[in-house]
Formats: C-alpha cells, sequence, structure tokens
C-alpha cells in the first residue's frame, strides 16, 4: 500500500527545486484557470436566471410570431444549454460581451471606455488607504491601550461602520451644499472636458502627460473627495488588520529578545516585527483593493463619477443585462488578476514560499 | 453544607467546586457574562442591538405615525415634537419609519444568518473533515464566489432575480457563505486528528455524525463570533442594495432606499438622508462592537 507513495516522494526529491516550482506554478495556472471557468460559468446562469425575455427585449412590442422565432433562433435561444454556454465562453474568449440595450455599443467597448476612471480612483483610494492605514495600525498596535490606540480603533470602527453612499451625501450636503469647497460630481468642469484624450484614459496622468495644468487641477479637485472617502474605507479596513497582525508579532518571544538584547523600540518595531507581517499586510490589501471595488459602485453613483460602477448601477436601472454581467465579469476578472499578483509578489516578499 | 439559598445564588453561581452539571453550566455562562459586562464598548453594542430588537417587535406601538399614511399638506416638514425626525415628500412620518424599517433590516439579517450557519458548517466541516477531492472541489467553489467583491455579486444575483427583499436576502446569502464555510473548514482541519476524533472513528461513529457532533460545537464560538460580526456588513449590503433601488420596494420602509430617496430633497430636506443614514451607522457599529466584545471573550486566543 505505502510503496507507491514512497516512490512518489523520492521522485519528488530528485527533482528538486526547478520541478517544484515548475509544479507549483502548474497548480496554481490550473487553479486560476477552473476559478475562471466557474466566473464564466455564474455569470452565465446569473444571464439565464433572468425573468425579463430577451427577445422582447429586442423586438419591443410590435413583432409577429416569424420575426420572433427568427431572433430566438439568431440568440441561439433553442439549442440546448451546454451549447449557449461554449457559444458564451467562444465570444467572451473573443472579448465579445453582447451589445448595450442602452447605449447601442458593444459592451465592451464601453467598458473600455469607463474603466479607467474608476482604476484611476481606485488606485488613488487604496495608496490613500494603505500609507494612512498601515502605519496608524502599527501606532496603535505599539502603543496599545492609550489614548492614541483609543483614537485610532475609533477611527477605523466609524470608517467600517459607515455606509459609504451615506457619508459621500453627506460630503457633498456639507461641502458642495454649504460650504462650496468641492464640485458637484463628475471628473472634470465642464468647460474642460473633453480637452485631453490621453493614452491611458486616466484624467489625471493624462493631463499631466500633455502639460494641460488646468485640466489637470480641475481632475485633482474633482477627484479628491471621492478618493478620500473610498480611502477611509479602506484604511479603515487595513489599520484594524495591521494592528492585530502587529500585536500578534510584537507578544512574540524573538521581540523579548531583541529588548533583552537592549534593542531600541524603532528597529524592534520596523526591523523586526514589521518585516514579518508583510506577507500578510499584501494579502490584505490586496483584499482592500477587491472591497474598494464595492465601495466605488456606491461613491460613483452618490459623485456621478463615469466609471464603472456608475456603469453598472445605470445598465441595472434599464435591465441592461448584457451590460450588467459584462461589468460584473470585468470585475471578478480584476479580483482574480490582482490575487494571482500578489501570490507571484508574495514569493519575492516571503522566503518561505519559495522552499 | 448549603447555606441558605436566597442570598447565596451568587455564591453559588461564583462556587467553581460544582456539586452539578447544571451549576458548572452555570457558572461559565455566568462569568462569561462578567467578563463580557466589564467591557463598556461591547455592552454599548449590546443595548443598541436590544433595542432594535425591541423597536421592530413593538413597532406599533413605537411609532407616532403610521408609516403609510401619506398626507402631502405636510410634506417635507422639519423635525419638530410632532414629527420627531421630520416628514418625507409625501408627508410621511420619517420616525415611524424609521421604526418600522428596523423590522426590515432584521429580517433580512436574521434571515441571512439563519441561511448561511448551516451552508457554512455543512460545507466547512465535509471539506475540512472528509478531505480529499471533495475540499478540493468546495474550496474551488467557494474561491468562484469569492473572486467577486460581496456587494457586485450582490447586485448580480439581485438584478437577475429582480428586486424585492426575499430577493435580496438570497443574493446577499449567497455571498456571504464562502468565507464562514472557510473558517469552519480551517477550524476543522486543527482537530480532525484530535484524540477525541480518533477514538469516535474507532468505535465506528458514522461521518455525519463525527461532524455534527464533535465537530460542529467546537467550531460553534469562532463561527457565531464571525456570523455577529457579519450582521453588520449584510446590513451595509442591505443598504447598499436598497440605495441602488434593489432591496425592499416601496412603499415598505427600508432605511437605505430612504436614504437614497431623500438624495433628491438634500438641500431643502437634509433629514431625509442624514437621520436612516445615521441608523444604518449605529445598528452596523452596535454590531461590530459587540461582535469584537464576543471574540475577547469567547476567543482568547485572537483577543
Amino acid at each position: 500500500m505505502s510503496n507507491p507513495e514512497l516512490t512518489k516522494t523520492s521522485m519528488r526529491d530528485d527533482d528538486g527545486v526547478l520541478g517544484d516550482a515548475i509544479r507549483k506554478i502548474a497548480s496554481s495556472v490550473a487553479a486560476i484557470l477552473t476559478t475562471l471557468f466557474g466566473l464564466l460559468l455564474l455569470t452565465f446562469i446569473i444571464g439565464r436566471m433572468i425573468p425579463a425575455d430577451p427577445v422582447l427585449a429586442i423586438l419591443g412590442d410590435n413583432f409577429d410570431q416569424v420575426a420572433y422565432d427568427r431572433v430566438y433562433a439568431e440568440l441561439g435561444l433553442d439549442r440546448p444549454l451546454y451549447e449557449q454556454f461554449f457559444s458564451y465562453l467562444q465570444s467572451i474568449l473573443q472579448f465579445d460581451f453582447g451589445q448595450s440595450n442602452v447605449t447601442r455599443n458593444s459592451v465592451a467597448a464601453d467598458l473600455a471606455r469607463v474603466f479607467p476612471a474608476t482604476l484611476e480612483l481606485a488606485i488613488l483610494a487604496i495608496l490613500i488607504g494603505t500609507v494612512m492605514g498601515v502605519p496608524l495600525g502599527i501606532i496603535s498596535a505599539v502603543k496599545r491601550g492609550t489614548w492614541v490606540d483609543h483614537l485610532g480603533r475609533i477611527v477605523a470602527l466609524l470608517g467600517y461602520s459607515a455606509p459609504i453612499f451615506w457619508l459621500g451625501t453627506m460630503v457633498i450636503l456639507i461641502f458642495y451644499a454649504n460650504l462650496q469647497i468641492i464640485p458637484g460630481g463628475g471628473r472634470v468642469d465642464l468647460y474642460n472636458d473633453g480637452l485631453v484624450v490621453g493614452p491611458t484614459g486616466m484624467l489625471i496622468l493624462d493631463a499631466l502627460l500633455a502639460g494641460e495644468w488646468e485640466v489637470f487641477w480641475s481632475a485633482v479637485h474633482h477627484i479628491t473627495a471621492p478618493a478620500l472617502l473610498l480611502g477611509y474605507a479602506a484604511m479603515a479596513y487595513l489599520s484594524r488588520m495591521s494592528r492585530s497582525f502587529m500585536l500578534e508579532q510584537l507578544n512574540q518571544e524573538y521581540i523579548l529578545t531583541a529588548r533583552a538584547k537592549g534593542l531600541g523600540e524603532r528597529p524592534i518595531v520596523w526591523k523586526h516585527a514589521f518585516r514579518n507581517i508583510r506577507v500578510q499586510l499584501l494579502t490584505v490589501i490586496t483584499l482592500a483593493f477587491c472591497g474598494l471595488l464595492d465601495g466605488a459602485v456606491l461613491i460613483e453613483t452618490v459623485f456621478g463619477w463615469p466609471g464603472l460602477g456608475q456603469y453598472l448601477t445605470a445598465a441595472l436601472f434599464y435591465a441592461d443585462m448584457n451590460a450588467v454581467l459584462g461589468a460584473v465579469l470585468l470585475i471578478g476578472l480584476i479580483s482574480i488578476c490582482i490575487n494571482l499578483l500578489t501570490d507571484v509578489v508574495y514569493r519575492f516578499v516571503d522566503p518561505r514560499t519559495r522552499s | 453544607m448549603s447555606a441558605t439559598p436566597k442570598t447565596s445564588f451568587k455564591a453559588w453561581l461564583l462556587n467553581d467546586d460544582f456539586s452539578s452539571p447544571a451549576q458548572a453550566r452555570a457558572h461559565q455562562a455566568y462569568v462569561t457574562w462578567l467578563r463580557f459586562s466589564m467591557n463598556p464598548l461591547a455592552l454599548g453594542g449590546l443595548v443598541v442591538v436590544v433595542l432594535l430588537v425591541l423597536a421592530a417587535w413593538l413597532a406599533p406601538f413605537v411609532a407616532t405615525h403610521n408609516p403609510l399614511t401619506q398626507d402631502l399638506t405636510r410634506a417635507l416638514l422639519p423635525p419638530s415634537s410632532t414629527n420627531w425626525f421630520g416628514t418625507d415628500e409625501l408627508g410621511r412620518d420619517v420616525y415611524s419609519r424609521l421604526v418600522y424599517g428596523a423590522r426590515t433590516t432584521l429580517y433580512i439579517a436574521i434571515l441571512v444568518t439563519v441561511i448561511v450557519g448551516p451552508i457554512g458548517f455543512i460545507v466547512g466541516a465535509a471539506a475540512g473533515y472528509i478531505g480529499g477531492w471533495i475540499d478540493t472541489v468546495l474550496m474551488r467553489v467557494t474561491d468562484i464566489f469569492l473572486a467577486f467583491p460581496s456587494l457586485v455579486l450582490a447586485l448580480a444575483f439581485s438584478a437577475a432575480l429582480g428586486p424585492g427583499i426575499e430577493n435580496a436576502v438570497i443574493a446577499i446569502a449567497l455571498t456571504v457563505w464562502p468565507p464562514v464555510a472557510r473558517l469552519v473548514r480551517a477550524e476543522t482541519l486543527t482537530f480532525r486528528k484530535a484524540d477525541f476524533v480518533v477514538a469516535a472513528e474507532l468505535q465506528g461513529a458514522s461521518v455525519p455524525r463525527i461532524m455534527f457532533r464533535y465537530i460542529v460545537p467546537l467550531c460553534a464560538p469562532s463561527v457565531v463570533i464571525r456570523l455577529t460580526l457579519n450582521m453588520a456588513s449584510i446590513i451595509l449590503t442591505a443598504a447598499g442594495l436598497g440605495f441602488l433601488g434593489l432591496g425592499a420596494q416601496p412603499p415598505s420602509p427600508e432605511w437605505g432606499a430612504m436614504a437614497a430617496q431623500g438624495r433628491q430633497y438634500l438641500l431643502d430636506a437634509w433629514w431625509l438622508t442624514a437621520i436612516p443614514g445615521m441608523a444604518i451607522l449605529l445598528v452596523s457599529l452596535a454590531f461590530n462592537l459587540l461582535g469584537d466584545g464576543l471574540r475577547d471573550i469567547l476567543d482568547p486566543k485572537h483577543a
């Protein structure tokens, strides 16, 4: 019984590090492909669950039975489900998400147009969240039980308890309607709109590249409030997580050893403890980024930010299922890609995952 | 050697030299409660949750008006002694709608939790205890669900199922179960090789018996904590769906939808948006504090 297993393990030893690495990469690629397949299956099922008749959505009110049957066949609805699924897979692989019933564009083109706006917002927000949240959590942990810790925890607690659409609305009420410090919505002032059509689609970057300072400042002005709010939500989560990671490290014996050796507080915290939480931090920053896409859907709706979130909610409002599924699939794909990226970065940061 | 029972009930509870299993259990519960009540924040959270439950249960007595009665002559009135939180665009009393909205909020949160708990237990315990290809398949499935941010997945499902409160419950439940299953699996892995499980296996206990008699009870504390903390995020997701018009449908009162409708009158009637939002914040804050407090007591290794 145990003989084949023995040879198997010894073979694995003979393969050495290279074979092991290849096997690991192969298994993670396989895992990602199955996740991807499942993702597509899920969106396919959701698409088939819609109560509305897709044929009626195309034909409108005036049609006869012949036209109905023709469109029904054109959509492939007369074929068995697994065939429909395969043709769905084929079209997705060709980046064909169908046509939007509202904008009359292909969903893929629409997504390419709106996605950079969301990416710009999300990147800025995760930067704000990381730069503020991680140090806050670490300081909270180091100064555990003091007023600094309590204050930090309260700020974080409010951040992940508050409904972000409500925070956004209140910010608009106070800072736009009453104080008039921030603009009312959108990405730039109306008279700056369309001045810069850049290579990245991220307006701040494009304006900078083109040297259009007025557009640049207008864009910065517009992105500040939504990015800060999203960043606050990410910060709340990240400071809570980094606090608990740091507390766990500070209770370890190697920290006690370092203290006994007479090492100062700063090297203990940053050179010893922090090094050991980097990998965990990377994981939660990834999770925070994915969670941020959730918040972006709501914040974009509140601030009239013409990104993926607003596109998704508008599509929901008009029951434009192709657009909804395309946007949802894109968000799922982004999450998978980010997770994959973290997996790769792990191998560089954490020597334990290499062996 | 028993003292007079009336005066020493507390002493009986605190005495750890037990004379009966009932006393041991009572002692455990009492000591846990004492430790919990020493945490003022967690206690505050509990108070808010209890108030929420009472408001939902006794809504007809707590509310001052009928939440659905419209009176266009009294539309958009600011907070006053007759309408404590003002009136909305149709002249309905915001305070009364808020009180009835507590029912919607609790209904969603409890129903989702009741659906998700057993699914998480079964999937997680099966994956962790049985292992092998069942583990692989189940964990792949949770991975797929985890690949979506929760609100986006809930949005997609409620778009497909159509708006409405029951569909919102199903949509949210579909997004909440994977982390619970993951947690149960991780916990199960830590004691699937424990002596008491092996002993039960040697006695010929069936797989379901081992899972439900030996493994599930041991996972229960951490799952209860997770579900309590989850309540906060369920409430936020439900409010988000309501805000986007996919949750409870008008005219039934739902806090997220109330805040969304109030946005149209933001400049004239700030209370329409501000007050429902504050209610959501308060309740989700309370569940977070309660969950943190429970974790400190029941799960000392994460304290």
